[in-house]
C-alpha cells in the first residue's frame, strides 16, 4: 500500500474510534456535559488530562523549536512540566474543595462579586481564543502534507471535525475520547523515537539516547552534534540559550504559571471524586506527558543530526543497507571536511521526504552558487573562520530553509522509518491538535453559558437552553480561530506561548490570592486581573499585531522589539503577573477589606475535610 | 476555640511542606537548568552536559517524584490533623 493510501487508512481508523466514543458516551445532563459526574478514575483523568495538554504546540511543533533552538528549547520543557507541580500543590486540590466547575465561578465566589467574575470569563476567552489558534494552524500543517490539500482546506476539515464530537459529545465523551487520543498520540511520538534512537546510537530508549555515544563509535550524540553545528556557523547545540538569561528566566516562569492558569486544564481536577485524588490526579498527569517531554529532547537532537546527515556526507549519518538513516561509523571517525566539494549533496540525489515536504513550501532550496548541490550552514555566522571556509569552498550563502514546524512530521521520514510509522505520526499529531482544542472549547462553552449568561445576564435560563448556549458559543469560537488560524502570528508553540503568558498574567494570580490570602478583595482581584491582562495584551500586540491583525504591529511606539529588558513577547506573560499581584495587594489596601463570611469560606477551601461531590450551583 | 487553633497549625503545617516542595522545585529547573547550567556544563554526565541534561530531561523527573512525594506528606498532614475527607 502507497504511503497516501495508508495515511488516509490510519487517520480515518483513528476519526472513527474517537467519533464511535463520543457517540457511545452522549452527554445527558448539564452536570455530565461539564463534569462527567465527578466520577473519573486519578489515572484515567490523569491520561486525559495529558490529551488535553498535550497538543499541536507539544507533538508537532516543541521538537522542531528544540532542535532549532538548542539548550534554550529547554524552555519548553521545563515550563510545560513544571507548572503542574504548581497545579498539584497550590492550585488543585483547593479548587476541588471548593466544588464548583468552572474557574470563573471560583472567583466570581471568593470575590463576591459577578464583575470578577464577568472579568475571568474575559480573560479566559482571550487566552482560549489563542490557544486554539495555535490548535488550528498544527491541523493546517498536518492535512495539508498527509492528505495532500492546502493548509487552508486543512484548518475547515479540522473545524468541522472539532465541532462535531465537542458540541455533539460534551466532557464525558471527551474524556474516554481522550484517553484514545493520548494512546495514539503517544504510541505515534515514542515509536519513531525508539527507531530512530537505536539507529543512531543502540539504545532503544531515546532518553537515554540523548547521552549516548553514536554507534560503533565513542563520539558521544551531543559532541558531534556541537562540533557538526558549529563547524557550520550555528551556536553550539548545548548551550545556545533563547535571548538573554533573564527572558528564558521569564519565558520558563510564564509557561509554568500559565500552565496552571489555564480553565481546560484546571476544570480536570474538579472531576476526581476526592481531594486527595486532585493532587495524585496531577502527578499522573505529569507522567503520562512526561513520557513526550523527554523524548522530545532526543527527537529534536536526533533529527537535527539526521538532517545534516542527509545534506552533507561528511557528517557520517547516511542511508544503510536497509535506506535507514544510520552511523557510518569510520566516516564520523575519520571527522572529515564538511565543506568538501564531495561533500554537498546533489539536489538532484534528495530524498523522497524533501520533494513531499517541497510542495508545501514548507521546505525551500535555491541554488545560489549554480553547483547542483545543497549547501546547508548559517551564512549569517560571526565566525570568520566559518566564513572563510565557505568563501574558500565557492559557497554563497545558505541553500535550504526548513520550516521548524514540519520537524516532527517529517523526522520519520528523514529516518526512512518505515510507512506505518509515517501514517501513525500524521494520526498523532492529529490527535494531539483535536483533543486540545475540544477540551478548550469546553472551557469557552461553560465560561459564557455558565458564568455569563446564567450568572449575570438570565439567571433564570432553562438547563436545555444553557446547553444551547454552550454550543452556540463553541460555533462561533471555532469559526474566529479558525479564521486567525489561517495567518497565525508565530510557529504553533509560539503561539500557544502567547496563550500562556495571558493566563500567567490573569487567571493564575487570581486564584492563587484566592486560595493563600484573605486580604485580597474584589476590586483588588478584578483591577488585578485587568492590570495583567492590559501590560500583557500591550506588549503582545505592538509585537504581533492588534488581535493578531498583520500590519498593526506597533514597536515603534515601545521603543523597538523586545524593549523592556530583551524579553520577547512570549515570555512577557511573568511581567503581566507582576503587575497584576502587585495592583492587586494596593487596590485591596485603599478599599474596604474582605467582609467575614469570605474569610471564612478560604478558611474551609483550606482543609480537605467535608468535601462532597462536584456540584451544579 | 480548639478548632481554631488545629486549623491554624494544619495550615502551618502545609505551607511549611510547601515551602520545601517549591524550593526544590526552583533549584533544579531555574537553578541548575538556568542559573549555574553554565558552570554545570563542565561537568558530563553520561555523554551530555549536566546543566543541558537538567534543563532537558533531568528537571522534569524531579517534577514527578515531588508531586507525589507532596502527595504523600500531605496525605500524612490530613490524617495527623483529622482533617481528611470523610
Amino acid at each position: 500500500m502507497d504511503l497516501q493510501t495508508l495515511t488516509y487508512v490510519v487517520v480515518g481508523a483513528t476519526f472513527a474510534l474517537y467519533l464511535g466514543i463520543a457517540f457511545w458516551a452522549r452527554a445527558g445532563s448539564t452536570s455530565e456535559f461539564y463534569v462527567a459526574g465527578g466520577g473519573v478514575h486519578p489515572i484515567t483523568n490523569g491520561m486525559a488530562t495529558a490529551a488535553d495538554w498535550m497538543s499541536a504546540a507539544s507533538f508537532i511543533s516543541m521538537a522542531g523549536l528544540i532542535s532549532n533552538m538548542g539548550y534554550g528549547g529547554a524552555v519548553f520543557l521545563m515550563g510545560w512540566t513544571g507548572g503542574y507541580v504548581l497545579l498539584a500543590c497550590l492550585l488543585a486540590p483547593y479548587l476541588r474543595k471548593f466544588g464548583k466547575f468552572t474557574v470563573p465561578q471560583f472567583i466570581g465566589d471568593r470575590y463576591y462579586s459577578q464583575t470578577a467574575r464577568t472579568v475571568a470569563v474575559v480573560c479566559l476567552l482571550v487566552a482560549s481564543t489563542t490557544y486554539i489558534i495555535g490548535q488550528m494552524t498544527g491541523v493546517g500543517v498536518t492535512f495539508s502534507r498527509f492528505l495532500g490539500v492546502s493548509s487552508e482546506t486543512g484548518i475547515y476539515i479540522g473545524q468541522a471535525i472539532v465541532f462535531f464530537y465537542a458540541v455533539f459529545g460534551g466532557m464525558k465523551g471527551i474524556t474516554y475520547t481522550q484517553v484514545a487520543q493520548y494512546i495514539v498520540l503517544i504510541l505515534a511520538y515514542v515509536v519513531p523515537a525508539i527507531f530512530i534512537s537505536l539507529n543512531l546510537t543502540g539504545n532503544f530508549l531515546p532518553q537515554l539516547g540523548l547521552s549516548s555515544s553514536l554507534a560503533g563509535t565513542d563520539v558521544s550524540l551531543l559532541a558531534k552534534l556541537d562540533q557538526v553545528v558549529t563547524d557550520l556557523g550555528f551556536g553550539k547545540y548545548t548551550t545556545t540559550a533563547a535571548g538573554s538569561t533573564l527572558n528564558m528566566f521569564f519565558y520558563t516562569v510564564s509557561l509554568m504559571i500559565g500552565t496552571a492558569g489555564l480553565p481546560h486544564v484546571i476544570v480536570r481536577f474538579f472531576t476526581v471524586p476526592k481531594v486527595s485524588d486532585a493532587r495524585a490526579s496531577a502527578g499522573w498527569a505529569l507522567v503520562f506527558i512526561a513520557l513526550l517531554y523527554t523524548t522530545a529532547p532526543a527527537v529534536g537532537a536526533m533529527a537535527r543530526l539526521n538532517l545534516f546527515g542527509t545534506v552533507n556526507t561528511a557528517v557520517g549519518i547516511g542511508s544503510g543497507a536497509d535506506g535507514q538513516m544510520v552511523v557510518k561509523s569510520d566516516v564520523v571517525k575519520a571527522n572529515g571536511d564538511l565543506f568538501a566539494a564531495e561533500s554537498s549533496l546533489k539536489y538532484e540525489d534528495r530524498p523522497e521526504w524533501m520533494k513531499r515536504w517541497e510542495k508545501t513550501g514548507l521546505l525551500k532550496f535555491t541554488d545560489k552558487n549554480g553547483d547542483g548541490r545543497i549547501q546547508f550552514y548559517n551564512d549569517a555566522t560571526k565566525n570568520e573562520v566559518v566564513k572563510g571556509k565557505a568563501e574558500a569552498a565557492g559557497w554563497k550563502g545558505n541553500e535550504l530553509t526548513v520550516n521548524a514546524d514540519i520537524i516532527v512530521l517529517a523526522n520519520p521520514e528523514i529516518a526512512k522509518l518505515p510507512n506505518w510509522v509515517i501514517a501513525l505520526v500524521a494520526a498523532g499529531g492529529l490527535a494531539a491538535a483535536l483533543s486540545t482544542a475540544a477540551g478548550l472549547l469546553m472551557a469557552i462553552s461553560s465560561a459564557v453559558s455558565h458564568d455569563l449568561i446564567k450568572g449575570a445576564i438570565n439567571p433564570n435560563i432553562s438547563e436545555k437552553n444553557e446547553l444551547l448556549a454552550g454550543k452556540i458559543s463553541m460555533a462561533v469560537a471555532i469559526v474566529i480561530s479558525g479564521w486567525l488560524g489561517l495567518n497565525p502570528p508565530s510557529f504553533a508553540a509560539g503561539t500557544v506561548a502567547l496563550a500562556f503568558g495571558i493566563a500567567a498574567s490573569t487567571i493564575f494570580p487570581a486564584i492563587m490570592m484566592g486560595i493563600f490570602s484573605k486580604s485580597i478583595n474584589d476590586k483588588g482581584a478584578s483591577a488585578g486581573m485587568l492590570a495583567g491582562l492590559f501590560v500583557t495584551l500591550f506588549y503582545v500586540f505592538a509585537h504581533k499585531g492588534i488581535f493578531f491583525i498583520k500590519g498593526t504591529e506597533f514597536t515603534d511606539l515601545i521603543g523597538g522589539a523586545n524593549s523592556f529588558f530583551t524579553i520577547t513577547p512570549e515570555a512577557f506573560g511573568t511581567v503581566g503577573a507582576i503587575v497584576n499581584f502587585a495592583v492587586a495587594f494596593i487596590v485591596s489596601k485603599m478599599t474596604k477589606p474582605v467582609p467575614a463570611h469570605i474569610a471564612e469560606l478560604v478558611e474551609s477551601v483550606r482543609v480537605p475535610k467535608g468535601a462532597g461531590g462536584a456540584v451544579a450551583h | 476555640m480548639k478548632d481554631d487553633s488545629n486549623a491554624r497549625a494544619y495550615w502551618s503545617a502545609t505551607l511549611g511542606l510547601l515551602t520545601k516542595v517549591l524550593v526544590i522545585w526552583f533549584v533544579v529547573s531555574y537553578g541548575f537548568g538556568i542559573l549555574f547550567a553554565g558552570a554545570l556544563n563542565n561537568i558530563s554526565f553520561g555523554g551530555a552536559p549536566l546543566g543541558f541534561w537538567f534543563a532537558q530531561q533531568g528537571s522534569i523527573y524531579v517534577f514527578i517524584a515531588l508531586i507525589f512525594w507532596y502527595a504523600k506528606k500531605m496525605g500524612d498532614i490530613d490524617r495527623k490533623f483529622g482533617m481528611q475527607e470523610d
